[in-house]
């Protein structure tokens, strides 16, 4: 332990030299007036400055860049034909009642949460009759959408669980990978995208998965993958299901996108409630931000379903004990949101109008850049670009095609050719599909 | 077949699953159910592994099985317990959210304001960016230090929007984890109860320095400089901005003074949770002069903020993480690493709880108001605090000295009474509190303090 604690010392100390550069003595000796009184330097001197994010940090980029063609393709954010951020007006809707509700308070919530939003989140992913829900297999805790959920999950598993390997996809989300490490796991992949079909390596899937040790967990895309947008087709699915279980895998679903996928919010959870209906365990964790566009407020639950209630009841209390040290207790707002509408019937549906739009919406910019390349006579197959789901299409641009793009066309994308589909609109899909075509065309 | 499905159909019996080895457990029970649930027979099926199959399906056990049931939050389990108790008197003193006299929740006005101007204008509810509401953070920032203090205008302190006090605790736990292995957070015996939870979780090391005088009800300040100077050179030293939590027990300006000399001289960080800004004192600006006395010294420090008492958003989890670091550039530098610790935590922060502090602390008018409410609020808890000294003392006739009660500060008093004394107040007296003789006063009306002084008086001298 000792010696342990001397090396981390040693390596913090040589970390500080290396990061010490001619100019941060020149800061130390200096004594410049951006200097504390101090003369000794910053603790945090070691500190390197850290890259934006990914992601995120094609806003940033996105945001500085001062032409008037520039078009933000980065960040899955739904956009409106007007390319404007959209608030739903069930949204709207709930919000007004909630805050001329006099009787509302801001108390702390419970450390899981609001008790009816975890009750109507679990029916939203498992069905209003699944017999999980109904024998209290379901532990739902509410989390600070898909990335606490995934978080609290991971952690969870972390300390409770026997096998410390989760498998995901290759590629997948970015910050997948941090979440689980970040909790303790460790990380694998699985063959997901085949580059040459820009489709679904089936083989590979299976193959990677039935090669993984026995309980290891396994990170599912519960529809609309990210950043891929290729889904398994259901047999597909059921074949995943039949070798996870056969293997004692530990399925674990990230569903950010149900009823934005296809429309319909049963039909994007399909692949959840299949592998609920044999009677097996599984972690789901959901997000509101894009379905109820409420990303900002940071509303989504983690679900755990088990083999019984008793082992449900006592997973959730060891949820809590991963929950109140990292923030005691989740925000109120959004789920109070979320609540309302579900709860409402006609709030409900009013919700799967709006929802059906956006997606339908995405659907159709698919296809307008479809026509849009094949009437440039752009060379390549771009069915892909139509057979993929959800609100990202990877289209098999590289990076240095992507980085031609930003420069000559200032389209924001991240550098592994996925684009947002919700940030594109009519007007603007002639620009995107000229930029690819000169990125393709001139042997970038 | 038939005998196969005549196993299965039989609910798994936990005492013989119990009684089979590990081992047999882990076999294909998965697999056999799936199967089933097709109808099919699982075609590599002999009669000898059928056998195994069919044994596994009666310990069909959860992978979670080995769990056991955690204890309740020593904390917020005590308003569990409260909510569950039908008896007419009870009293919940456990967690410190305010209350009014009437002892119901209260939302300030200059909240509902806020949130009704923010539905008017109609905002989007885009991501914030990783490190919070821009708005927030300037408003959030100046607040502590005040906005003419050289570490704002040198642009030296990075801060980043948290979930309220915890998250900003749990955020810098993690900067501390990964930037200085090895280095201890040395909290005061005793603190919160959470505060050992979120080191744990974020695995930095802690130890306690004394803090709390049992003989005296009082501040042991020998002892806490004792062992503040017996720590490893470059350790963080946890201190309550104001408000001591649990205790109630504050430094006097002169002992911050002496604070600060100790730190500095070990090289030590200065780690702030401040939860109590403007309702300790009533002021905001007295309430923070410990942070901005050790911000006068030059010295790097961390503070970790709070809006759920003093604004009343509790359930809002807001706050903020600060660094004030030597230079600009550091405080560039330390902002986007705590940035890459909230990604994978939970991307970026909630918006409305930003929003509703940006709109108050950067409106004269709700401003102004705003400490109005947090005169009442402290006020309140302040007179309170005074009338169960009052109906203790003419109650006790042992001549017993209960002033302690008075010179302790904020939302809490430490009673003195023990564990034993502290289940005699909920057991016998319906008063729910927290096993270490922590009382909120923020849940205390005055017409109760009678009653809670009776509790008291024989908690203390008939329990032991």
């Amino acid at each position: 332990m000792e010696a342990r604690a001397a090396d981390r010392r040693i390596a913090t100390l040589a970390r500080h030299l290396e990061a010490s550069s001619l100019k941060d003595s020149h800061e130390i000796v200096s004594a410049s007036p951006t200097s504390s009184n101090s003369s000794s330097p910053s603790v945090f001197n070691h500190l390197a400055r850290a890259p934006e994010d990914p992601i995120l940090g094609v806003t940033v980029a996105f945001n500085k860049d001062p032409s008037p063609s520039k078009l933000n393709l980065g960040v899955g954010a739904y956009r409106t034909e007007e390319g404007k951020p959209l608030v739903l007006n069930v949204v709207r809707q709930a919000e007004k009642l909630l805050v001329n509700d006099s009787s509302r308070n801001k108390e702390y919530i419970p450390i899981v949460g609001l008790a009816d939003f975890n009750k109507l989140s679990a029916k939203l992913i498992l069905g209003a009759n699944s017999p999980a829900i109904q024998e209290n297999r379901v532990t739902t805790v509410q989390c600070l959408s898909g990335t606490g959920s995934l978080r609290v999950g991971a952690e969870f598993l972390a300390r409770h669980y026997h096998q410390r390997t989760v498998y995901i996809t290759q590629p997948t989300w970015g910050n997948h990978p941090k979440v689980f490490a970040l909790a303790g796991l460790s990380v694998k992949t699985y063959r997901y995208y085949d580059p040459a079909t820009r489709g679904l390596n089936f083989q590979g899937l299976l193959e990677d998965l039935g090669s993984a040790p026995s309980g290891a967990i396994v990170l599912l895309h519960a529809c609309a993958h990210n950043p891929t947008g290729v889904d398994p087709t259901p047999a597909q699915w059921e074949q995943i299901r039949q070798l996870i279980r056969s293997k004692g895998l530990l399925p674990f679903f990230d569903s950010a996108y149900q009823g934005f996928a296809s429309g319909s919010l049963d039909r994007d959870a399909e692949p959840v409630r299949m592998f609920v209906a044999d009677g097996g365990e599984c972690l789901v964790a959901q997000s509101y931000a894009k379905n109820m566009g409420l990303y900002g407020e940071r509303v989504g639950a983690l679900s755990i379903v088990c083999k019984t209630a008793d082992v449900a009841s006592r997973v959730e209390s060891q949820l809590k004990l991963v929950i109140r040290p990292m923030y005691s207790s989740p925000p109120i707002h959004g789920a109070s949101i979320v609540a309302t509408i579900l709860k409402d019937r006609s709030m409900y549906h009013q919700w799967t109008i709006e929802l059906k739009e956006m997606a339908e919406r995405i659907i159709s910019m698919r296809q307008q850049l479809f026509n849009a390349l094949k009437s440039r006579g752009t060379p390549g197959d771009w069915s892909h670009i139509i057979k993929q789901i959800g609100m990202f299409t990877f289209t098999g641009l590289n990076s240095k095609q992507v980085a031609f793009m930003t420069k000559e066309f200032h389209i924001y994308m991240t550098s592994d050719g996925r684009i947002s589909m919700a940030g594109l609109s009519s007007r603007t899909v002639p620009h995107l599909a000229d930029a690819i075509h000169a990125a393709v065309t001139r042997g970038v | 077949m038939a005998a196969i499905v005549s196993v299965v159909s039989s609910t798994p019996n936990a005492a013989a699953a119990s009684s089979l080895s590990k081992e047999k457990m882990k076999l294909g029970s998965c697999n056999f159910n799936s199967l089933l649930w097709q109808g099919k027979r699982p075609s590599f099926a002999t009669p000898k592994s059928l056998s195994k199959v069919t044994m596994s399906v009666a310990t069909n056990v959860s992978r979670f099985e080995s769990i056991t049931m955690a204890p309740p939050d020593p904390i917020l389990g005590v308003s569990e317990a409260f909510k569950a108790d039908t008896h007419e008197m009870k009293l919940n003193l456990g967690v410190g959210a305010y209350r009014t006299e009437d002892l119901q929740p209260y939302v300030l006005n200059v909240v509902k304001k806020a949130e009704n101007l923010m539905l008017e204008s109609g905002e989007n509810k885009e991501y914030l960016p990783i490190e919070g509401l821009v708005a927030f953070n300037k408003a959030t920032a100046e607040l502590l230090f005040g906005a003419d203090n050289s570490v704002i205008q040198q642009q030296r302190v990075a801060t980043v929007q948290g979930l309220s006090g915890t998250g900003s605790l749990r955020l810098a736990a993690a900067l501390i984890e990964r930037y200085f292995p090895g280095a201890k957070v040395l909290i005061s015996s005793p603190t919160w109860g959470n505060h050992k939870n979120i080191f744990n979780d974020a695995k930095v090391p802690w130890s306690e320095y004394r803090y709390y005088d049992p003989k005296t009800v009082g501040l042991d300040f020998d002892g806490m400089i004792s062992d503040i100077k017996a720590a490893p050179e470059g350790s963080f030293v946890l201190l309550h901005g104001c408000a001591h939590n649990p205790t109630g027990i504050d430094p006097t300006p002169e002992q911050w003074v002496k604070i600060a000399d100790v730190i500095e001289e070990k090289n030590h960080i200065p780690f702030f949770d401040v939860a109590y800004q403007g309702f300790a004192s009533g002021s905001l600006d007295e309430d923070a002069s410990s942070v901005r006395l050790f911000a006068s010294r030059g010295m790097e420090l961390l503070v970790a903020q709070s809006y759920s008492k003093n604004l009343g958003l509790y359930a809002e989890r807001i706050g903020a993480i600060n660094v004030v670091c030597s230079s600009a550039d550091a405080a560039t530098r330390v902002k986007s690493q705590l940035k890459r610790l909230a990604r994978p935590m939970y991307s970026n922060p909630p918006v409305h709880g930003a929003r509703i502090v940006a709109n108050v602390v950067g409106n004269p008018v709700l401003f102004n108001e705003w400490k109005e409410e947090m005169k009442m609020m402290a006020g309140r808890i302040k007179s309170v605090r005074q009338k169960l000294y009052d109906s203790i003392c003419a109650k006790d006739k042992t001549g017993k000295d209960w002033s302690y009660i008075l010179k302790q500060i904020g939302m809490f008093s430490f009673t003195g009474l023990n564990k034993a004394q502290s289940d005699n107040m909920t057991n016998k007296w319906h008063v729910y509190m927290t096993k270490d003789g922590r009382i909120s006063l923020a849940g205390l009306s005055s017409a109760k303090c009678e009653y809670l002084a009776d509790a008291i008086i024989d908690s203390f001298y008939n329990v032991s």
